[in-house]
């Protein structure tokens, strides 16, 4: 019982933090080591450590399995948006200087942006894996 | 003899790709069971990683952020190929290992020859 | 948007139809999806085509990135001739999937199927567009695991198991084609296909450059299922879907054969690889073991797939065996067999797919009698079999007329005669089925077998029809061949300056 009380613990400690160094991750990707897949794989471990500790069933609630399977296709729809709204404005596909009014800042638009829709991607699928793999069994 | 020596020394990152390369195409050829076949894969592809990251880094070079003080960069293309080439890999392991859960559920084990031998009476 | 962004639409199609097919639930919406996307994809394969034609290569240049740092999409006469047959033959086949998938696979499962396919048919037709050798492990990754995971909806628990072998053998083969790129890019400092060409003439022959077109060759080799190199083939065609084995039958091998020409003959140049190194004798002993010993243990086979599956285990030998000759006749005979095989192996796996539909059973033995219970099918399985036998009148022969043609040119009668002998043994296993379906009675089992429903009938009857034709008419097919093959082999050390539709200065 104190075993399962320590880890309590110092899980509802460090999920935040978890959480905030996959979003500092996340968005520093663009100038140094980073960006959406890590983050997102951070995220996912986050969510992992909750149903670890905590049980299968609570992570699904806070989590829950429609919206992980929504999250997968969603990211890549992201991704792909912009490029498809990059064509539209006249350039190439993911060509990011129509983004915004000068290259430097439009760059950084379109890096944040697709890196979003990976994270998405990423953490929703990381985590849908481990539902799929952790409800068997039983 | 001491070239020799200090060719094989020299080039200690390339021994070290060839050897995790064979071990790792050696326990997918020898093992039965499946998820050390899986794990041999990954540890094959590992192998490549490392080929092409260690040339990447330039002696004497920073991280590749440009900066007025800095002229001499590491190479950034090779960390961005095998972001991919890594992403690719667990993506295949995380399928690998799908399938011998479901093979596990089918068959009931996952030692590749009981399952030969079972589907030699099919 | 203007028609020079084409080639990015080729690609981004497909992965936007998967997208929404995932957001889906019930099959029949999903397939409708899918039909729609394939059924843009030949159009935009055959504009651009058209305008190869008129101009020259197509370049394109990914995210406004000029290549060689850019990614480059390149369609050139090779590469859009295998666009036009890859979105071609999906166009026809998929409305084929309809009836097909939704008794093949449970109905929860069935929009993930069409995502799988969509996504499949994305990273082929990317690995045949793109111009940039990194870019072609991304696309072959994507087509090869959507490929296991189509595999292991089928029916039976084999099914599992082939996805899992074919997983294991396609990941060492995948992997070693980023072990060949990885070295000719420290070799040449460039991705870009046509740069690395380019840069290659300088340094000739070193270690490091035999390693690498090793690497590439035994990489692309376990993707094309050259014999022995084979072994994945047999049980992913015989378990999959029946629609999945006509998609990938027609496909999946014949870009990976379209990679090995595109490096053997764009990226190295001929002289590095056919007169510096054994690759020809490698390819035409490898060959010629292949189309006799797949052909030899077809006939022992008692499921129809199966047999299927290493008669094209065979008939890629015959692609590759044009290949090794590396003459403009032996040339243009493996390409051609390319498109001609493509679309007799996708008519005969839909007429397969068909019994299947109506029997749910695949063994030879209950075929009997069902040549007067379903005379269309088993008429475009006759046709697409005396194709692959290689009868005048059908696709088959103008392969292997130039292949015979293209052996003659080096003087290799044995060649010749080896042709013969598989086409002859091919005679036996399709003549075994011929001879059961029409010369024996019905069995109980195929007491409800009659005629597929249209949606089905229809894309076999094409397919049929079109083998046919490409056995008279070879002016679209061969001779389109040929001009490509003239291309490849002339064009070595010139590099053609590209129409730049689509790139921005």
């Amino acid at each position: 019982m104190k075993m399962d009380l320590i880890l309590r613990i110092t899980t509802k400690l460090l999920i935040p933090f978890m959480l905030l160094f996959a979003l500092y991750v996340q968005f520093h990707g663009d100038y140094g080591p980073g960006g959406g897949f890590q983050a997102g794989v951070i995220t996912a471990a986050m969510v992992i450590l909750y149903a670890l500790i905590f049980g299968l069933k609570a992570a699904q609630r806070v989590v829950p399995v429609s919206v992980v399977q929504f999250m997968v296709p969603l990211g890549v729809l992201v991704y792909t948006g912009v490029g498809v709204y990059t064509m539209f404005k006249g350039g190439e596909f993911l060509n990011y200087n129509l983004l915004g009014h000068d290259r430097v800042h439009a760059q950084e638009w379109g890096i944040l942006l697709v890196e979003i829709g990976v994270y998405i991607t990423v953490s929703g699928t990381m985590t849908a894996i481990f539902y799929m793999f952790a409800g068997r069994g039983r | 003899m001491n070239p020799f020596i200090h060719e094989l020394i020299a080039h200690y990152n390339q021994w070290i790709t060839i050897f995790l390369m064979v071990s790792g195409l050696y326990i997918v050829i020898a093992k039965d069971n499946m998820v050390k076949k899986l794990v041999g894969l990954s540890l094959f592809q590992t192998s490549v990683y490392l080929l092409y990251i260690s040339p990447g880094k330039i002696l004497g070079g920073t991280p590749p952020i440009m900066d007025p003080k800095f002229s001499v960069y590491s190479n950034p293309l090779p960390h961005v190929l095998i972001l991919t080439a890594i992403v690719v890999g667990v993506a295949t392991l995380a399928l690998g290992l799908a399938l011998v859960v479901r093979i596990n559920e089918a068959y009931g084990t996952i030692e590749e020859d009981e399952i030969f031998a079972r589907g030699e009476e099919e | 948007m203007s028609s020079s962004q084409l080639p990015a639409l080729q690609v981004v199609l497909p992965l936007l139809g998967a997208v929404i097919c995932a957001f889906l639930r019930r099959g029949t919406l999903a397939w409708g999806v899918a039909l729609c996307v394939t059924w843009t994809m030949p159009v935009i394969a055959l504009s651009m085509l058209w305008q190869v034609l008129a101009t020259g290569p197509i370049s394109y240049a990914m995210g406004g990135w000029a290549p060689p740092w850019g990614i480059e999409y390149r369609v050139d006469m090779l590469s859009g001739f295998v666009l036009f047959l890859v979105s071609g033959v999906a166009a026809v086949i998929i409305p084929f999937a309809r009836k097909s998938i939704a008794t093949e696979i449970d109905s929860t499962r069935q929009a993930w199927f069409y995502t799988m396919y969509l996504l499949s048919l994305c990273g082929l037709l990317g690995i045949t567009i793109t111009g940039d050798a990194f870019n072609v492990f991304v696309f072959l990754e994507i087509s090869s695991l959507s490929t296991y995971v189509m595999i292991a909806l089928g029916r039976d628990r084999r099914a599992l198991l082939a996805a899992y072998q074919y997983l294991i053998v396609g990941t060492i083969g995948a992997t070693f084609y980023v072990l060949g790129v990885g070295i000719l890019y420290s070799l040449t400092g460039s991705l870009n296909m046509v740069d690395i060409s380019s840069r290659l003439g300088e340094l000739g022959f070193q270690p490091p450059v035999l390693a690498a077109v090793a690497f590439l060759f035994v990489g692309i080799s376990l993707k094309l299922a050259l014999f022995p190199l084979h072994s994945w083939l047999p049980g992913a065609y015989a378990y999959a879907p029946s629609f999945a084995t006509a998609f990938l039958a027609a496909s999946a091998t014949k870009v990976a054969v379209y990679l090995l020409v595109r490096y053997f003959f764009s990226v190295f140049s001929v002289s590095q690889i056919f007169e510096g190194l054994p690759v020809s004798e490698i390819l035409i002993v490898l060959s010629v073991a292949g189309m006799i010993g797949a052909s030899l243990v077809a006939v022992f086979q008692e499921d129809v797939k199966r047999m299927l599956a290493y008669s094209s285990v065979a008939q890629i030998g015959y692609m590759t065996l044009g290949i090794g000759l590396a003459n403009k006749q032996g040339l243009t005979g493996g390409i051609v067999h390319l498109f001609n095989h493509a679309i007799t192996k996708a008519a005969l796996f839909l007429a397969v797919g068909a019994i299947v539909y109506r029997m749910k059973t695949c063994k030879i033995d209950d075929f009997a009698g069902l040549g007067r219970r379903m005379p269309l099918t088993m008429g475009v399985f006759v046709l697409a079999g005396l194709s692959i036998i290689g009868t005048p009148g059908t696709a088959g022969f103008v392969s292997k007329w130039f292949l015979a043609v293209g052996a003659l040119e080096e003087g290799w009668w044995w060649l010749v005669a080896i042709v013969m002998v598989s086409s002859l043994i091919s005679v036996v296993y399709i003549g075994r089925v011929i001879e059961i379906a029409w010369f024996r009675e019905a069995k109980p089992i195929a007491d409800n077998a009659r005629e597929p429903p249209a949606s089905m009938l229809l894309p076999m009857l094409f397919l049929a029809g079109c083998v046919v034709y490409f056995g008279f008419a070879t002016s679209m097919s061969a001779g389109y061949a040929s001009k490509a093959a003239a291309h490849l082999l002339g064009a070595e050390q010139a590099i053609e300056v590209p129409a730049a539709a689509g790139t921005k200065q």
